[in-house]
């Protein structure tokens, strides 16, 4: 198994945000990991981006737990993307990807960053700050940067909030082929449900830091008896102690 | 250490001066005024004290020298606000970059922004006051470097309790270097302060190169184990910076403070 997660525990002193979670995931498969706000899915991706100290528990990356690499060797294998986080506005498109491609050590940088901006899209607007953009362009910018040293592993934190239909749905389908071109690993939290079905092959579900349910969407929507994953996901978020 | 993360990091906060019209005046602006206010002061006083007569361009010189240690420090500062302020914290930190490397980027690159303020403020002293700090001569290299280390330090504490505390710290940062300056006897000698705030000064550097700067303008003497002495005690400091900077990186992992830095 590429990625093992095993009892991973966070407390924030003696708030319990993370409770022993344990799950696999295999390489080039994409995870949807899902759950109201708070239920510790953000501190989960934080565990793993090396940003959270668990409390208990370890990621094991290829059998090997993560805190026995180098901060720089681990790291160069993922890369994030979140709305929530940006890229300094003042710099042009061009000038961010130009400081992420040199800070990931990328070879051939300018042939790097021609590719991608043009599969992304975002030649047209590579010279204008990068906070003057509207937010579709900026999740495109941030889904370059987070694309740009090809990462192993990629985690995805809500990729298209915010975004118009039709610009939710180039970076879906973005997305979708880039699966398919190469390798990658992808956990994606989201609250879009359709955009779960869409990418994920498997989903886990969490609530107040607990897993609770885990399995391909058509599992899970069969097992709760519902007829779609959202409406899954709001049966298993409105319940209170069955699990 | 790799250089290319170094020069990348470096690159992105001259990306942002020069992208950045109001950013450049700012680094220009305020030293210059600094050196307008001082000239004058100093002016006045060379003219009515008998302390400084003969010694034209103390004040000035000290204030020169006072505002290389606040701009190093609150360039430090400022690189590290910018990236809570632009909400980048998360993307910084998630990239294959030591720690070292950020501190050595922000270090090389706190000297970049603070000659880009201070030169022309400099410059503009020789023909407005007749001062120039290269009077010093050679030692000044010293005491620059004495005041630099000293400053990224300050930089660095700052920077440690933006870790800890979060963006609320923000203030703190400003009055940092204002809370020491009354003890770096950077305009008196030392013997103005009460005994017991002197032994405190004694351990700071400021006290031994401004007393330094001073003997030297007026004796044109120069005593290199003073300079070696506030070198040695600028160095612990930056040690003990380091160190507590990594103490509160460690624990802002542990407090989870830096997944939400800038939100």
């Amino acid at each position: 198994m590429f990625i093992q997660i095993r009892d991973l525990t966070k407390y924030y002193d003696k708030y319990l945000a993370v409770n022993k979670i344990n799950f696999q995931i295999e390489r080039n498969k994409t995870i949807g990991l899902l759950g109201p706000n708070g239920c510790g899915k953000t501190t989960t991706i934080g565990m793993m981006l090396g940003l959270v100290t668990p409390s208990f528990g370890e990621i094991l990356i290829d059998n090997k737990n993560i805190n026995s690499f180098k901060r720089d060797e681990i790291l160069k294998k993922f890369n994030f993307a979140s709305p929530y986080v940006e890229l300094p506005k003042k710099l042009t498109v061009k000038q961010n990807l130009e400081i992420y491609g040199r800070l990931y050590g990328l070879e051939d940088l300018n042939k790097k960053i021609e590719e991608i901006s043009v599969d992304l899209d975002i030649k047209n607007f590579f010279n204008r700050k990068t906070g003057e953009l509207s937010s579709g362009q900026k999740n495109r910018v941030s889904l370059a940067k987070s694309l740009i040293n090809k990462p192993e592993i990629l985690l995805l934190d809500e990729p298209t909030a915010s975004l118009d239909p039709d610009i939710g749905d180039f970076i879906r389908s973005y997305i979708q082929d880039y699966k398919i071109k190469n390798k990658v690993t992808i956990l994606l939290a989201s609250h879009n449900m359709s955009e779960v079905e869409r990418l994920c092959d498997s989903v886990i579900m969490m609530r107040q830091g607990n897993i609770i349910d885990k399995g391909t969407c058509s599992e899970l929507i069969q097992k709760h008896g519902r007829g779609n994953l959202e409406e899954t996901f709001l049966k298993l978020a409105r319940s209170k102690n069955e699990f | 250490m790799n250089f290319n993360k170094i020069y990348a990091l470096g690159l992105r906060h001259l990306y942002l001066i020069m992208n950045s019209f109001p950013r450049l005046l700012d680094l220009i602006y305020w030293p210059t005024v600094q050196i307008f206010l001082w000239g004058f002061i100093s002016k006045f006083f060379t003219l009515s004290s008998d302390y400084y007569s003969n010694t034209v361009g103390i004040i000035l010189t000290a204030a020169i020298l006072y505002d290389f240690l606040f701009r190093a420090s609150i360039s430090f500062n400022m690189m590290f606000l910018e990236e809570i302020w632009s909400r980048n914290f998360t993307n910084l930190f998630i990239a294959p970059i030591k720690i070292r490397e950020i501190i050595a980027a922000l270090t090389l690159t706190a000297i970049l922004r603070t000659l880009i303020g201070l030169v022309p403020a400099v410059l503009i002293a020789i023909p407005l006051f007749g001062v120039s700090v290269l009077k010093l001569g050679i030692p000044l290299i010293f005491l620059l470097i004495s005041l630099y280390l000293f400053g990224i330090t300050l930089g660095l504490l700052v920077t440690s309790g933006l870790l800890r505390y979060g963006p609320s710290f923000e203030n703190i940062a400003w009055a940092s270097l204002f809370f020491l300056a009354p003890l770096g006897c950077i305009y008196y000698p030392i013997e103005i302060l009460p005994p017991f705030l002197q032994i405190i000064a004694k351990i700071l550097p400021l006290v031994h190169i401004f007393e330094e700067m001073r003997n030297i303008l007026m004796t044109g003497a120069v005593d290199y184990s003073n300079m070696a002495k506030s070198i040695g005690i600028s160095l612990i400091y930056f040690i003990l910076g380091i160190l507590i900077f990594y103490v509160s990186y460690f624990g802002a992992k542990k407090r989870g403070t830096l997944i939400n830095m800038g939100e």
